[in-house]
């Protein structure tokens, strides 16, 4: 069917080719590289599956904890005028554009056995960040967080706040304003940023090998598996990449049509 | 039609001019590339200004990595003069791809050590006591990870680190940031470090050192520059800095 | 039930004082920006305002927008587009502390005396404009509110459908206990449904009262083009006239001095069997002309013309100073 507004223009089209040749093609040169035939003995090794399961859970956990902590706050952001408001919204995009490695140096100064809050929480508790699951969950946590709510903030800005005054009028208050109106209208864009903020989690590295260290089954992820690997034996890092690639584009995939609301 | 033919030559030529800029020449100066493990900083850069004042109009570029990577990239035929790795899988991963142009020589050797926080607060004096300890060391992939885990066995010790870092300078920061008690690193690493860590000696460690090999390559654009510098490694003042640096000899 | 007792003013918008009978249905006309909306906005508690509006004892004023116990029907309706048309009734009552079930029981009775029980399980974009418009009022009227706030609830539908839904609001108005400010473009609206009208002009009240009075008294040039009259100031009087009474010449006419214009012409439309000329002139009037004259005087737009009325044919009233809301703001 003829697009009645006309052929699109080759200036727009030759770039966009491009792009997508660049975003695409490396991933296919890495299909086309793998050793199809070592696959299933590589995704028989423990190391592999204890990443790969310790992964998915944690990006998983750090998902639900940004949803609990990035909802109230991008609601503040987007319907509550306060004086510092456009400071806060700029706060809160810091670690997005920090290295991962600095992040985990941020994390680690606070966290860490020494750190502000750290060394009073191991006094006080025994239980330390570093090395241990909850820390690779706390990293994540850091690094999607400022998706998680910047996502939000956008859906709630758009959903509107007519209906919330409509809701005042038949005399709600503004708790069940925000269950029953403002969050079931942004519902499309929450579950867009959860699941930015679960696909930045699942390919967290700098901020996880800083903070967190590396051990099997504990916080040894797929990225840091690969890394390490990839130090030995370049195929079975092609291999395990690959893995990780076929899983976080399925799970994108599941989801984009079911909660992402696009065509 | 002029004008759309020059918006479209814009961001050709904006993509091709740095390009263009890149290609300047070297002038008259000669240039020999070294590529080297990491843990030959120290040791290589005190030895390029001694190869510099020796050799007039001659400028030493060190190239620095991990083995496994500098090894790939000869390998690859990436231009280079000679390659120095930490252990012989890398230095056999050039071999096999024929880029050597003379057989590699053992120069130097590493021994293991642990190091913890100045004044070793936790009172370690032998691998035995990591087990009461936060400690760490390489992961077993990477070469100083083989190293320590032999180390272990050796001495029969089953105590887990907590965490397998990806190289010694990862390892070793975990020390210095104070949040592990103890590392396995290098004799080499702990002299880097200097006043931050201090050094325990590990007994029987130098039955299990990390070799390390010198070859020239066939990539090399001087084999006469390229053969220099390994004599000047090989030499009396090449052991004298690698000394220095913490490593002991081959 | 109560009436209401309105002084308020919202800065920079509007200035209102007036009083409504129990079940008093008040028609709220007047140009854009003439502060309708601020009035009702600031009756519902969206906007802040100083002052009091008093029902049944409470000063709406002193209570939150969620507290007042007043249903607003906004001029898009504003459905909860994720809600059925029955969630969306019920949610007002469910809101306030009934139960699931009662409320959506409620929400259904609504919907069937608006005669759309049919429409229960659809969503808001599913409903045409007239059914949208029917439940969206009865999402405001389930809440019991003491004061019923419309905002234009019949601009932008179909005639034929604004027809039949004037004829029920009329209905449920009638038999409804509060009180009801409807906001309206259409003079169709303030002379059938309202028991009086206010007529706002910049931010202040310009005429209250019947629709008679207002139709056949207008003060304002707006309500006098609402109603199809001309109106003029003469001194401390206003002169009202019809366009039909007008008489257009192209020389200068003989007659009162008081009662002849000269000015340009900006419009010509065909109105009924006639045609209906605007005229730029101080103040703009419009006049009704024979086609046969139109035709005959050329009658296009850019063209200089004189206008004149005979005394007879107008009707003078008094500009009443006593007019409430024309206390200084």
């Amino acid at each position: 069917m003829r697009d009645p507004l006309g052929r699109p223009p080759a200036l727009l089209l030759v770039p966009a080719a491009i792009a997508t040749g660049l975003l695409v093609v490396p991933l296919v040169a890495m299909v086309a590289a793998t050793d199809w035939a070592g696959l299933p003995d590589e995704l028989r090794s423990e190391p592999l599956r204890e990443a790969l399961w310790l992964s998915l859970t944690t990006a998983t956990a750090a998902a639900l904890i940004c949803l609990v902590l990035g909802l109230p706050l991008a609601w503040v952001l987007a319907r509550v005028d306060f004086r510092f408001r456009g400071a806060l919204r700029a706060l809160v995009s810091v670690p997005l554009v920090l290295p991962p490695v600095v992040a985990g140096v941020a994390l680690r100064t606070t966290f860490g056995r020494r750190g502000l809050l750290g060394e009073p929480i191991l006094d006080l508790t025994g239980f330390s960040f570093p090395f241990t699951t909850w820390g690779v969950v706390l990293s994540h946590v850091f690094v999607s967080l400022p998706f998680v709510v910047i996502a939000v903030e956008g859906a709630f800005r758009a959903a509107g706040r007519e209906y919330d005054a409509a809701a005042a009028t038949l005399g709600a208050s503004r708790w069940t304003a925000f269950r029953r109106v403002t969050v079931p209208l942004a519902f499309p864009g929450i579950m867009a940023g959860l699941v930015l903020g679960w696909a930045r989690a699942l390919g967290e590295f700098g901020a996880t090998i800083t903070f967190n260290g590396n051990y099997p089954g504990t916080t040894q992820v797929m990225p840091n598996l690969i890394y390490v690997t990839r130090q030995s034996d370049q195929d079975a890092a092609l291999a395990l990449s690959l893995v990780m690639l076929l899983v976080s584009v399925g799970v994108l995939l599941a989801l984009r049509d079911r909660w992402l609301g696009t065509p | 039609m002029p004008h759309s033919l020059t918006t479209g030559l814009l961001p050709v030529l904006i993509l091709v001019l740095p390009g263009v800029a890149a290609c300047s020449g070297d002038g008259d100066e000669a240039t020999i590339q070294i590529l080297a493990a990491a843990s030959l900083t120290e040791a290589y850069t005190a030895l390029a200004e001694d190869f510099e004042a020796d050799h007039s109009g001659v400028e030493v570029e060190l190239l620095l990595g991990s083995s496994t990577d500098l090894a790939g990239t000869v390998a690859d035929e990436a231009p280079g003069d000679v390659l120095a790795t930490a252990d012989e899988t890398s230095m056999q991963v050039a071999v096999d791809a024929g880029v050597t142009a003379a057989d590699p020589v053992v120069f130097a050797a590493n021994e293991m050590v642990i190091v913890t926080a100045p004044g070793d607060p936790e009172g370690i004096e032998s691998l035995a006591d990591l087990a009461d300890v936060t400690w760490v060391r390489c992961a077993d992939d990477v070469p100083c990870g083989r190293v320590a885990l032999s180390l272990l066995e050796g001495a029969e010790v089953t105590a887990e680190p907590v965490s397998l870092e990806v190289d010694v300078k990862a390892t070793i920061e975990k020390v210095t940031a104070g949040e592990a008690d103890a590392g396995l690193v290098y004799a080499s690493d702990a002299v880097a470090a200097g006043q931050d860590v201090e050094s325990v000696p590990i007994e029987g460690a130098e039955e299990f050192p990390a070799v390390y090999y010198i070859a020239p390559l066939s990539q090399s654009v001087d084999s006469e520059l390229a053969a220099d510098w390994i004599e000047l490694v090989t030499s009396d003042e090449g052991l004298e800095a690698l000394d220095a640096a913490g490593f002991s000899a081959p | 039930m109560s009436g209401l007792d309105v002084d308020l003013r919202v800065p920079g918008r509007v200035v209102a004082r007036f009083s409504l009978e129990p079940g008093e249905v008040l028609a709220v006309i007047g140009p854009n920006g003439a502060g309708k909306s601020s009035l009702v906005h600031a009756l519902a508690g969206l906007v802040p305002a100083e002052g009091s509006a008093v029902a049944d004892g409470t000063d709406l004023l002193s209570q939150s927008a969620r507290e007042r116990e007043v249903g607003l029907v906004f001029q898009q309706q504003l459905l909860f587009p994720h809600l059925t048309a029955l969630a969306n009734v019920a949610f007002g009552p469910r809101a306030r502390g009934v139960s699931r079930a009662d409320a959506e029981a409620r929400g259904q009775e609504w919907l069937d005396r608006f005669g759309v029980s049919d429409l229960a399980r659809r969503k808001p974009r599913e409903l045409s404009g007239g059914q949208a418009q029917r439940v969206a009022i009865a999402r405001a009227l389930a809440t019991q509110p003491k004061l019923l706030l419309l905002d234009e609830p019949l601009t932008g539908l179909d005639v034929k459908v604004a027809m039949a839904l004037r004829i029920e609001l009329g209905r449920h108005l009638a038999s409804y206990d509060g009180v009801t400010l409807l906001i309206t473009h259409h003079a169709i609206d303030a002379l059938t449904v309202a028991d009086r009208v206010l007529v706002l002009d910049n931010g202040t009240v310009a005429q209250i009262g019947t629709p008679e009075e207002v139709s056949q008294r207008p003060r304002t040039e707006h309500v006098a083009r609402l109603v199809g009259l001309n109106v003029v100031r003469d001194g401390d009087t206003l002169v009202s006239f019809t366009p039909e009474a007008v008489a257009i010449s192209l020389d200068e006419p003989v007659g009162s001095p008081r009662l002849r214009w000269q000015g340009r012409v900006e419009d010509v439309a065909p109105h009924g069997d006639a045609v209906r000329v605007l005229v730029r002139a101080d103040p703009d009037l419009i006049a009704d002309v024979t086609p046969a004259a139109a035709t005959e005087l050329d009658l296009t737009p850019g063209r200089e013309v004189w206008l004149s009325v005979k005394e007879t044919a107008v009707r003078r009233y008094r500009w009443d100073a006593e007019q409430p809301g024309t206390v200084a703001p």
